[in-house]
């Protein structure tokens, strides 16, 4: 019988938003689903995951995932799906669940459909869709060994709502890592900002190369990142300018979003790029240049000077705003 | 230090809006659109350079070895790494559509079997398949301790072990692996400081990027080594785990609309998109 085991992704004993996509997809295949939550003092974060649905949370607290070390979690998390007979193994496309899926296949002689974007359980044979070519075409493709991992796409799986009722909790042990031996991790520098997080926001606003300096994006863009209270994200040529930390780059190789907003300040909408936002539900551009190819992907586009439109849009964002 | 760089070609990646789909969506097209070494995979060849180089001078008995996957065409590409400054290579025939990353990952673990490197390098992901996972997977069959999407190396006088600096959601994971060990490398791996061996003084200066060829090089390279032997050699099973059944192009947006003015601009976004 088919089931699927979920992979929730916690870190500092916090749930991360990340999880709920994939017990959307758990949903959508259709599979009973149980979630197995790693880490240590991960008690808190086992509780919030009783109320959506699943059969059972399976809860591996060990000093062992204190940190995420790759080599550390993969074996317990294959260990956990070999001994409960799962068929299908998910957990969200992030950085961790990149990083881990590949090597829980291995483990488990499972073929990996990554980064998928949609599932259909057909007669209990799930068939996924997944961007390739930087979002420029769709796969279909399945799975054709007996165990199968999946790694889900955040801005495609909306976050999952609690279904109430509450699963039954069990312990399960954490397996030996020996391959954890010769990796020691040794800190994480997080990027800390009090602004909802890129891949979670309604609306993001976005700057590019054409802000000129780190200066411009605090004094220039960030007022009207605040007026929509949104997540705010960068091109990668903002971003290797070194005008804003790496990890507001939104495109292929950063972050996927696909907010119900999406404003693109000074952006020329570079292939890559678009593959990270061009999913959103409405796309606004802002840039000088009215041949930017960001103008293709843009509900609304506004050739101006973003230095003379950017400080007139947040003033009438603000008052639209107070408005409401 | 012996380090192993698999590389990939893919179709240019700065045209990949200009993919095709076959008609019945049998196969993505990408007639017309140049073949390009993955993006991803000269940063890799770029890293391993770095590490194995004292400034502009490369240590003795040190080596670079570029491993790659596909038709015979791909020796093109295997010579772009070469012309960089890598020293030999190896390509392991096979159609592009007989591959995925699975059996690359197992393939190529193969290859580390005989070759037997220090350190492996891949680039994150291929810019065509975007799958994010023969590093990963190379790490586990082999045992070997692994560093995905690195933004920086730092290789250990002793060079006994590597420090990496990992990008991931939320900021930066530092490792320190002991070797023989697998990175996959991020985008911003050639930043100039991003890659540190403790032998090229702190002074000497990379550019950011991954270093073009001079045309001595690209002639010296010719005379470089490919060896080339079919993938089945390898002896691994290249029955694929995962079947792909078509293809086909995403929706197209809805052309939208230039406005005049951020009052339309506005006025738009509350009353027609409804999204202020």
């Amino acid at each position: 019988m088919s089931k699927t085991l979920v992979i929730a992704e916690i870190s500092g004993g916090r749930l991360k938003k990340t999880t709920h996509s994939a017990i959307t997809f758990a949903r959508e295949a259709g599979f009973p689903f149980d979630i197995l939550a790693l880490g240590k003092g991960v008690g808190a974060a086992a509780e919030e995951l009783r109320g959506f649905g699943a059969g059972a949370v399976l809860v591996a607290d060990d000093a062992l995932f204190a940190n995420f070390v790759a080599e550390a979690f993969a074996p317990t998390v294959a260990d956990v799906a070999k001994a409960g007979g799962y068929t299908v193994v998910a957990v969200t496309a992030s950085s961790f669940g990149k990083d881990l899926s590949p090597r829980v296949a291995v483990r488990l002689g499972a073929g990996l459909a990554p980064d998928v974007s949609r599932v259909a359980n057909q007669g209990g044979t799930l068939v996924y869709k997944r961007p390739i070519y930087a979002g420029n075409a769709i796969a279909t493709m399945q799975v054709s060994t007996p165990v199968q991992v999946v790694s889900v796409r955040q801005s495609e799986f909306a976050a999952a709502a609690p279904s109430g009722g509450a699963s039954a909790v069990s312990a399960v042990a954490a397996s030996a890592a020996p391959n954890a031996a010769r990796v020691q991790f040794v800190s994480f520098e997080e990027v800390k900002s009090e602004r909802p997080e890129l891949t979670e926001a309604r609306v993001v606003v976005a700057g590019g190369r054409s802000l000129k300096s780190a200066e411009n994006f605090k004094t220039v863009l960030e007022p009207l990142v605040d007026a929509f209270g949104a997540a705010l994200g960068a091109s990668r040529a903002a971003v290797d300018a070194g005008y804003v930390p790496n990890d507001l780059q939104v495109g292929q190789t950063g972050k996927v979003v696909a907010p119900g907003l999406y404003v693109a300040v000074g952006i020329s909408g570079a292939i890559q790029h678009l593959a990270g936002m061009k999913n959103s539900k409405v796309i606004v551009a802002v840039n000088k240049d009215a041949e930017a190819p960001i103008f293709q992907v843009a509900d609304y586009g506004l050739v101006a000077d973003l230095f003379k439109a950017v400080p007139e849009l947040t003033d009438a964002v603000k008052r639209a705003r107070a408005d409401r | 230090m012996k380090i192993l760089v698999s590389l990939k070609r893919t179709a240019d990646p700065d045209n990949a809006n200009k993919v095709k789909v076959a008609p019945g969506g049998a196969k993505v097209v990408t007639d017309g659109l140049e073949p390009k070494v993955n993006p991803f995979d000269e940063y890799a060849v770029e890293t391993a350079l770095r590490l194995v180089e004292n400034g502009k001078t490369r240590i003795a008995g040190d080596s670079v070895v570029v491993a790659s996957f596909g038709p015979k065409e791909a020796a093109t590409n295997i010579r772009q790494a070469l012309a960089m400054g890598a020293d030999s290579g190896l390509l392991y025939t096979t159609d592009d559509d007989s591959l995925d990353g699975d059996l690359v990952a197992r393939a190529l673990a193969k290859v580390v079997e005989a070759q037997k490197p220090d350190l492996v390098i891949l680039g994150k992901q291929a810019v065509d398949g975007d799958s994010n996972q023969v590093a990963q997977e190379l790490a586990e069959l082999l045992g070997w301790p692994s560093a995905t999407f690195a933004m920086s190396v730092d290789l250990a006088a002793d060079k006994k072990t590597v420090t990496v600096g990992r990008e991931v959601d939320g900021g930066v994971i530092k490792l320190k692996l002991t070797l023989p060990a697998v990175i996959s490398v991020d985008l911003r791996i050639v930043g100039g400081k991003a890659v540190t061996n403790n032998v090229t003084p702190a002074t000497h200066n990379y550019n950011d990027g991954p270093r073009f060829a001079p045309l001595p090089m690209i002639i010296k390279a010719k005379t470089k080594p490919i060896a080339e032997a079919p993938i089945a050699s390898l002896g691994v099973e290249t029955a694929l785990k995962v079947k792909y059944t078509g293809f086909e192009l995403p929706p197209a947006r809805k052309a939208g609309i230039k406005v005049k003015d951020v009052g339309e601009l506005v006025d738009r976004l509350r009353n027609e998109a409804k999204a202020l």
